[in-house]
């Protein structure tokens, strides 16, 4: 059988959050099937990137460092990947369901014939009976997502095809470090056996990346907004009650997709994962997709006026009205109840 | 200059309003309960292709669909809005497919119609969100992919024969490869944390974002001129006259294509070809847990801001 592997990103000589995490449950997978845990970090000047990877219980880091991967492009990075895939034939790859392993994923699954499951919300080792074929299977990687506009759970699985590819939102999988003590080896790819001139036609002519504006993840209080906020300018009264709260604004997709809010507010399946201590829902229905995306945090409290929105069921108060009645509200109250 | 394009085209149920009576038995959904629209993100990339038609009005531009009989209405909704032919990719063998076998099935229409320039897909469908099938197609046809695509900023047709920063000159690339560079484009990308001006070879694969302009509306004139566009399917059903009108105007015929028109490996299609498997589905059921009603009385909500602010929750 073969390992399960991550294929790490770089951000800023380091790696990102979202591969830190996919490392942690990579591990535990491995764990589970008795394997070992590989990495894949591709990018220019890595020199003591193992440092960062083999805390996080990685057992072999392969390293292809070029001026080349300083930037990533589609091509390159997919012949690399399916090169080291054909020799040695992982189990489970995991990737960022990030621009980069959306770009990237659906590129190695398709050049390898395999199955590939976007935005996972959970991932485990479980069995498969498939009566019809008479086949019984151990130990497949179950990728469970929510489906069709939030309204199913699947549970997708590879019987046949490997390796079993998956991408995880950044923030979906906790981050933590297996062993401070832990030590893996190195191997580095040749990348000038594996690149062809036909790689390098896409070139990237100009790059602005700027650190996310907004800190919903790390905020502790989150003000959040859906459709039911009617408006822009409704949903603008959330800033005012975040302002006094010292909290974020986040918002549902449906809101983001009506114009509401930017899309790096978004939080849900399609968004960002955050488990703060206080989570407000404003004139949010409460989609599994977006319950996927906040359901951790500490204590709900959920504003709409449909008593049966699903949101209720998760929240610790249900404030039932007009959410452009009660936000201003709120300000005025706790502004007087602080003085 | 005119270009050739492809726009790829999703009929997709609307998943915003999923009642409880389109989830069949089998924990497979019943489509046909569910409005059928445009794929939001197939329209921004029409638009793309529409904007490049504006600047190279020779453009021809194509829209591929695969999907039951009914998918029809969406090349008639992009010939409304100024796309220029369509093809229906519709077979049952083609059921049941994942990404992968989606992707092999396009990617074989595609050989098919041969002829292009540039191939223009949203970046993902709102009933699966997957983004998979853009870049898998690019695979399949061993193009480069350019996704989260936000503008097409400009088209150079020609190959660049100056040396890139790799020193790979391009007109040399291309005699050595056979590769048929045709010119090269370039595109702004929106990435989540910034933006990206690509350059690209071209023919390639460009998948377009939601925060791309959205699509122009239908134009009359051509809601009158296409609006008894048919498949060959629904013109049998249609009366002799119909018939009659189509031998005259040949551009009302949409063009339908089963699994023996195009050149396919059977065992890539449909479920065979589908390297995942659905295991299971669950509706959503949500655990209730004990929650406080609260009404908007302003008494009642004060009552809520003083316990939060004395248990630390919040100030």
């Amino acid at each position: 059988m073969g390992n399960v592997f991550v294929i790490c990103e770089i951000e800023e000589g380091k790696i990102a959050d979202v591969s830190l995490e996919l490392l942690t449950k990579g591990r535990s997978l491995a764990n589970d099937l008795n394997c070992k845990l590989e990495a894949v970090v591709l990018g220019h000047n890595l020199k003591g990137i193992e440092k960062q990877a083999y805390p996080y219980g990685v057992d072999i880091l392969h390293v292809g460092d070029d001026k080349r991967l300083e930037v990533y492009t589609t091509l390159p990075f997919t012949a690399i990947i399916v090169s080291i895939f054909k020799a040695e034939n992982p189990e489970i790859c995991l990737l960022g369901a990030s621009t980069l392993g959306r770009d990237l994923g659906p590129r190695v699954s398709s050049a390898l014939q395999s199955g590939l499951t976007a935005d996972c919300t959970a991932l485990e080792i479980g069995d498969h009976s498939d009566k019809k074929a008479g086949k019984d299977y151990k130990n497949l990687l179950y990728q469970i997502r929510p489906a069709f506009g939030g309204n199913i759970v699947a549970t997708i699985i590879n019987p046949d095809c490997r390796p079993q590819m998956a991408t995880v939102r950044e923030g979906v999988m906790k981050m933590e470090v297996y062993s401070e003590s832990h030590k893996g080896k190195t191997k580095n790819i040749d990348v000038d056996k594996i690149l062809k001139p036909e790689d390098l036609v896409v070139k990237v002519l100009e790059r602005h990346m700027e650190k996310s504006k907004v800190n919903i993840k790390n905020s502790s209080i989150i003000v959040a907004g859906g459709y039911g906020m009617g408006s822009k300018e409704g949903f603008n009264q959330l800033y005012q009650l975040a302002d006094v709260l010292g909290a974020e604004v986040g918002a549902s997709r449906a809101a983001v997709d009506a114009g509401f809010a930017d899309h790096e507010r978004q939080i849900g399946q399609t968004g960002v994962t955050v488990r703060p201590k206080l989570y407000i829902a404003c004139g949010i229905s409460g989609q599994i997709q977006h319950t996927a995306g906040m359901e951790e945090s500490s204590m709900v409290i959920a504003i709409n006026n449909d008593s049966n929105a699903p949101i209720n069921k998760i929240a610790d108060y249900v404030i039932n009205g007009d959410v452009n009645d009660i936000i201003p509200k709120l300000v005025k109250l706790y502004k007087k109840n602080t003085k | 200059m005119g270009l050739k394009i492809i726009v790829l085209a999703k009929q997709v149920p609307d998943t915003r309003n999923v009642g409880k009576d389109a989830m069949k038995a089998d924990g497979t959904v019943n489509r046909a309960a569910l409005p059928a629209i445009f794929n939001p993100e197939d329209l921004n990339a029409l638009e793309q292709a529409l904007r490049l038609k504006d600047r190279y009005p020779d453009t021809e531009i194509t829209i591929l669909t695969m999907g039951p009989g009914r998918a029809a209405d969406i090349i008639r909704e992009g010939l409304y809005r100024g796309a220029d032919k369509g093809f229906l990719l519709t077979d049952r063998a083609f059921a049941g497919s994942d990404t992968l076998a989606t992707s092999y099935a396009i990617s074989c229409a595609i050989k098919k119609i041969k002829d292009f320039d540039i191939i223009i897909a949203g970046r993902q469908a709102i009933d699966g969100d997957t983004a998979q099938v853009g870049p898998q197609v690019a695979e399949k046809l061993n193009l480069p992919q350019v996704t989260y695509a936000e503008e097409i900023i400009s088209v150079n047709e020609g190959i660049v024969a100056e040396d890139d920063k790799y020193g790979v000159p391009h007109a040399k690339l291309a005699e050595e490869l056979d590769l048929q560079i045709k010119g090269s484009i370039r595109v702004k990308r929106r990435l989540e944390r910034g933006v990206e001006l690509i350059e690209t070879t071209f023919p390639c694969v460009l998948t377009v974002n939601a925060s791309a302009p959205d699509c122009r509306p239908r134009n009359a004139k051509k809601v009158m001129k296409y609006k008894h566009a048919k498949t060959v399917t629904e013109i049998q059903e249609q009366s002799e006259d119909y018939i009659n009108i189509i031998e005259d105007r040949p551009y009302l015929k949409i063009e339908e294509w089963s699994v023996n028109d195009i050149e396919t490996d059977h065992k890539w299609l449909g479920l065979t070809g589908s390297p995942t498997k659905v295991k299971k589905i669950e509706n959503v059921v949500f655990q209730a847990k004990e929650s406080k009603r609260i009404s908007s009385d302003e008494l009642e909500l004060e009552q809520l801001i003083v316990e939060l602010i004395e248990n630390h929750t919040i100030g």
